[in-house]
């Protein structure tokens, strides 16, 4: 039980960075009913984001730059790749998606130069070591879940709570009934965009602090998970993507504990086959009632 | 007052409105009447911007709707109760209530209003935590046009409240369109329950295929032998 203690504490803290990415996954579904290919490659530009901007920049300039210059990136995708598209079939926005994400790949290509860019201890208040449980481990370990947690409270509440969050459960539900209440639907599918991008902003600062660099195609692999836990969550579903994505994290971990390195990201991706076979709505799916 | 004139709308190919032209004056209960597919629909969703038109003019005392974003005529005064009545479910009818005033910031008076719907259907106030999904589908009729109401509108337009109703729930409905009218609120009205809207009707035009064929005060309408015969049946009083 000892020997498994690390990993566990690992995984929670994976499944808090899988968790902000996936969250930006299933809010876009749920009201465009789009999966939005290139929010993986938005995390990645984040991360490239913050580790131009921590060397050049004192650190409380450089962190909410990597927040602005994400959440710019985010909306303007939408606007530019997805808002043209709004009547089109749902197959062209997808396929407007995988563009955007293979030119924002090749954009870094072009900036980077295809070098990995090294990651040289940008906040270091989160990489110190501490201890839990007689445990050496990172701080960024500890603080991933608690902001992951807080962050998703915040959300949350400015979805139930708020007016924008109450235009945005309408727009999920009916677009035509949400603009005859006088919304306007473009504000609030920016409004989701704007939301993802930030919180995988959050996400890729914690995430990458624990990696040597940010290549082009870093956001790739945890883009993937965090959409297969938002899938295994219930796409459309915040607490679904919330709980997919600890589930999956800490699975993930735990597997490495036990010896089977190998085998963690297969794991990830055989859940997902069984979840589309066996539970497509997964676990807190939208329940459909088409009501007559 | 309302004032559409020689109003096309082509809809994926098809001639939905073929130049309409029709007045709804203050204060009055106007209803359009016609068979299914004849563009009654397609009217009040032009009228709100959610359909565009191909030519033709909507006035709305004296400026022009076409053209303007669904939020900006809302915000004129317009409002919609639409077919099928499209409640939001996942909320409650409470909720469902507040977003009916979605564009109002005057938070004292949107609680009044809220009573005052709770007034009009005691029912809603009795499921007030509800979901909106759970209810009956008079009481989600009775949702949708309390919360159309709440956005406080001159003009409240209903599409087909009477549909899939019990009668004596419609009767209900029909005599709270008539309090609503009664307190200051103009009512265009779709129907294909001709009888119980030309009665309540001072104005009535009936839509065919996309053309105004008829037009004349309820009473007239309801005594015309063609209108008898074709959206009254033979027998009806």
């Amino acid at each position: 039980m000892q020997a498994i203690l690390p990993y566990v504490i690992n995984g929670i803290s994976v499944g808090g960075q899988y968790a902000l990415i996936a969250i930006g996954y299933t809010l876009v579904y749920g009201i465009l009913r789009l999966i939005n290919f290139a929010h993986g490659d938005v995390f990645m530009v984040a991360g490239l984001v913050m580790v131009y901007a921590t060397t050049a920049l004192p650190m409380y300039v450089a962190l909410p730059l990597v927040l602005i210059v994400t959440v710019i990136l985010g909306f303007t995708i939408e606007r530019v790749a997805y808002k043209p598209l709004r009547t089109a079939p749902r197959m062209s926005v997808m396929i407007s998606a995988i563009g955007v994400s293979y030119l924002i790949q090749n954009l870094a290509f072009y900036i980077t130069g295809g070098v990995p860019q090294p990651v040289t201890n940008p906040i270091p208040w989160i990489s110190e070591n501490v201890t839990i449980f007689g445990e050496s481990t990172k701080r960024v370990t500890l603080v991933t879940p608690v902001l992951t947690i807080v962050l998703v409270f915040a959300l949350v509440y400015l979805i139930n709570h708020t007016k924008i969050g109450m235009a945005m459960r309408a727009a999920a539900k009916d677009f035509e009934t949400a603009q005859l209440m006088g919304i306007k639907i473009n504000a609030v599918i920016s409004m989701t965009f704007v939301i993802g991008s930030f919180l995988a902003a959050v996400g890729a600062m914690l995430y990458f602090t624990n990696y040597p660099s940010v290549a082009i195609t870093s956001g790739g692999m945890p883009g993937l998970k965090a959409f297969v836990a938002a899938v295994f969550g219930g796409i459309g579903s915040i607490p679904g993507a919330v709980v997919g994505a600890f589930i999956i994290g800490l699975c993930e971990e735990i597997i490495k504990g036990l010896g089977y390195t190998t085998f963690s990201d297969a794991f990830t991706f055989a859940l997902l086959i069984v979840v589309l076979c066996v539970k497509p709505t997964g676990l807190f799916g939208e329940k459909v009632t088409d009501k007559v | 007052m309302l004032k559409i004139e020689n109003l096309h709308v082509n809809y994926g190919g098809i001639q939905a409105l073929r130049g309409i032209s029709l007045e709804v004056p203050d204060g009055k209960i106007v209803t359009l009447i016609g068979a299914n597919g004849a563009g009654k629909s397609t009217t009040l969703r032009t009228i709100t911007g959610l359909v565009k038109a191909a030519s033709g003019s909507i006035q709305w005392n004296g400026e022009e709707l076409l053209g303007k974003s669904i939020d900006r005529i809302i915000s004129e005064g317009i409002a919609m109760s639409p077919e099928g009545r499209r409640v939001f479910p996942d909320m409650t009818v409470l909720e469902n209530l507040k977003i009916g005033a979605y564009l109002r910031k005057d938070k004292a008076e949107i609680e009044k209003d809220i009573q005052w719907v709770y007034q009009l259907f005691p029912r809603l106030q009795e499921r007030s935590w509800q979901l909106a999904g759970t209810l009956s589908g008079g009481e989600q009729q009775m949702l949708a046009v309390g919360r159309a109401l709440m956005s406080r509108p001159k003009l409240m337009m209903l599409d087909e409240p009477s549909l899939g109703l019990a009668p004596l729930v419609v009767q209900d409905i029909f005599r709270i369109i008539q309090e609503i009218n009664r307190q200051g609120v103009t009512v265009l009205l779709i129907e294909q329950n001709a009888n119980m809207a030309l009665k309540i009707a001072d104005l009535a035009y009936v839509l065919e295929t996309g053309n105004i064929t008829m037009s004349g005060t309820g009473a007239e309408l309801l005594v015309n032998e063609k209108v008898k015969e074709a959206y009254l049946g033979k027998h009806n009083s």
